[in-house]
Parts: structure tokens; sequence; C-alpha cells
């Protein structure tokens, strides 16, 4: 769609259902897609609450839109870094957060990991090296 | 330089758009294009021509539309958005069913894709929220 | 790349601050606006926090809000430098890009 090719972040640091950030931002992930960016998102704080495994908003009458991350992959979104400090503090590991990953052409489909744990001072080198921020 | 503006509350409840305005101003002042003002989430409030502040009190909107006025800018309102929290023009009225409009003429309704655009097009995106 | 980081929640509320200084890579530039101004007071529990960042980072406050919140200048921790919006656009050209941290 465009000449200019830039290195996107979506910075995610607000949990999902108590404001309706990380669905909006998920939205503009999904939107943007389709303007061939080099696209990241940084799982940050809370932020990584979002990627939690069996989310069933049924009682709080909210649509759950945890699936719509397993669909990331499919949108060439692949660079998804979550922050382990952020999991630690938060009581969480990998184990507890969905299984995202995409499926590389160049190798035959292979199926690979998109969630690349990173620690706190590789996060801020992610951070340094994008050319925009999105923060919701 | 080019700078796209991102506005993610709405008028009055956070000082988010109030700082926007001025960052804008300034830019603008100092001889800056802003490429678009994009409204999201709550921030779509900001395009409502219903609002009655009091006398004594900044007009949000008023101010946006006369800046945007004097200076030819983008102000675009995210239309999931804007359908989710009902802020609507014409062309969404119908398609949806409403029997009411209440956007500013100033402010128009598009996609996210506007946002997008506007961050791989200007110099600088300048998030102003909560 | 240097980036200027935007805070703009109080640091008594919100841990933005906190995360912004976590993250910010040395010669980074951090704006103190809206309640954010609130960290950089002198006598504050974070006031150690803020001093520390200011050895490798550049701290703004914007003067409108510390006004606003009836805060003299003479209440900002030495080495923050106190700049206004136009002063604000100038770090967004100047910097490479803008992080905001809500």
């Amino acid at each position: 769609m465009s000449e200019t090719i830039k290195n996107f972040l979506y910075l995610n640091r607000k949990a999902p259902y108590g404001t309706i950030y990380a669905w909006e931002s998920l939205e503009v992930v999904l939107i943007g897609a389709a303007f061939d960016q080099d696209v990241s998102l940084a799982f940050v704080d809370d932020g990584v609450f979002q990627l939690t495994k069996s989310q069933n908003t049924s009682a709080v009458g909210m649509k759950n839109f945890s699936p719509t991350y397993a669909a990331l992959g499919d949108y060439e979104v692949k660079k998804i870094f979550v922050e382990k400090e952020s999991l630690e503090e938060r009581g969480l590991s990998l184990d507890d957060l969905q299984h995202l990953t995409w499926e590389d052409e160049d190798e035959d489909w292979a199926e690979k990991d998109s969630i690349h744990l990173v620690n706190r001072a590789e996060m801020a080198a992610i951070m340094d090296d994008a050319d925009v921020v999105f923060s919701f | 330089m080019k700078f796209a503006i991102q506005v993610n509350e709405g008028p009055y409840q956070h000082q988010a758009a109030d700082s926007a305005y001025f960052f804008a101003k300034a830019a603008l002042e100092k001889g800056h294009e802003i490429f678009r003002i994009f409204f999201y989430h709550d921030g779509v409030n900001n395009s409502t021509r219903l609002t009655t502040p009091p006398q004594d009190d900044r007009n949000v909107v008023e101010r946006w539309a006369e800046l945007a006025e004097q200076h030819d800018l983008d102000m675009v309102v995210c239309v999931a958005a804007a359908q989710r929290r009902g802020v609507a023009d014409e062309g969404e009225a119908q398609r949806n069913g409403k029997d009411a409009t209440n956007i500013h003429p100033r402010f128009r309704i598009s996609g996210l894709g506007q946002l997008v655009e506007a961050a791989v097009q200007s110099d600088r995106l300048v998030v102003f929220g909560d | 790349m240097s980036t200027l980081h935007t805070v703009n929640k109080s640091p008594f509320e919100k841990t933005s601050l906190a995360a912004c200084l976590d993250h910010a890579s040395a010669g980074a530039a951090v704006l103190l606006m809206e309640d954010g101004v609130y960290a950089a007071l002198t006598r504050t529990s974070v006031e150690g926090q803020v001093k520390g960042a200011l050895d490798n980072l550049k701290v703004y406050a914007l003067g409108p809000d510390l006004q606003a919140r009836g805060l003299l200048e003479d209440r900002v921790i030495p080495g923050i430098s106190v700049v206004d919006y136009a002063g604000f656009v100038d770090l967004a050209a100047e910097h490479d890009k803008v992080q905001a941290w809500l």
C-alpha cells in the first residue's frame, strides 16, 4: 500500500476487559496489517494479562476477544514480545499465556512461535528500534 | 516536520484532548504541518456538535473546529469507535437506521486505516490519552 | 535513535512513570505533563527515582501543567527543565520519535 516501510511498535500495557484499550488496540493491529509495515507488539506491565488462556467472559457479558490474538499469525504479525519481569511480577509464566504461532511460507509452512519472551533491557532495546510507537 | 496526532480520550473527562489541542496549536504556530488528527476510543466524543459547556469554560469541540478551519486540518473520527459510542454522520445514521446525527461538520468519520496511514506518512506520531 | 517519552499520570496514581524510567535508554528525554508533573517536585517519595533518572536522561516538565496545579517552579527538582507547549513541539521534533506512557 505504500513505499515507506517503518518499524511499528504497538505498546500494550493495560489489562483486558476493565477498559477497552486492549481490544481497540488489537483492532488497529488488524487493520494495520494491510499496510505492510514491519510490525511488533509489546506486552508490558498489565498488558501481559491480555494474552492469558481460558478467558471466559459469559458472566460479565462482554465479548471474549482473546481468540483474535491466535489469528494474528494469519495477518503476518509474528513479532510478539512479552516482558519477563511483567509476567513474574504478576505471578505468571509463559504457560499461562496462549500459544501463539505463525506459519512460515519460506519453510514449507512450518509453524513457529510468535511470542518471544524478553527481559526489560531487551524490551527497552526493542522500543528504541521502533520508528513509531502506538500507545492506548 | 509533519505531525500525526492521536487523541484517545473525550472532552472534559481527561486532559488529553486539551493537551493535544495545545500541542497541535503550538506545532502549527511554529510552521509545522499537522498531517491528521485521529480520534480513537472515547476520543471520538470530541466530535459531537451537541455539547453545551458552561459559558465560563473552554468549548473543546468548537476549539478543535476553529483550529481546523484556520489551518484546514484533517480531523478524523474512527468509524468503529464512533459506532460503539453513538457518534454519527448522515451516512452512518442512514446505514445503521438511526434517527439523528450528532457529528460536528468539521470532523469526518473514517476507518482505522487513516490512523495507520498517518503514522506511515508523518514524521512523528504523538499520542494523547489516559 | 533517541526517544521523547511522555508521562501524563501522577506517579502516586499509576506506575507509568516507573515503567517509563525502567525502559528509557540513556540519552532519551522524558516529558512530565498533565498529572505527570507531580513527579517533578522535590520532597516526594519518588524524588530519588527521578533524580537518579537525571544521570542518564533529560527530564522536562510542562510549565502550563505545573502552573495549573499551583506548583511553582522553585519546587521543581533542580536539573528538570520547564518547557511550554512550544518547547514540547521542539522536543518532539528533535527526538526521533515520541512514546506515550499512558
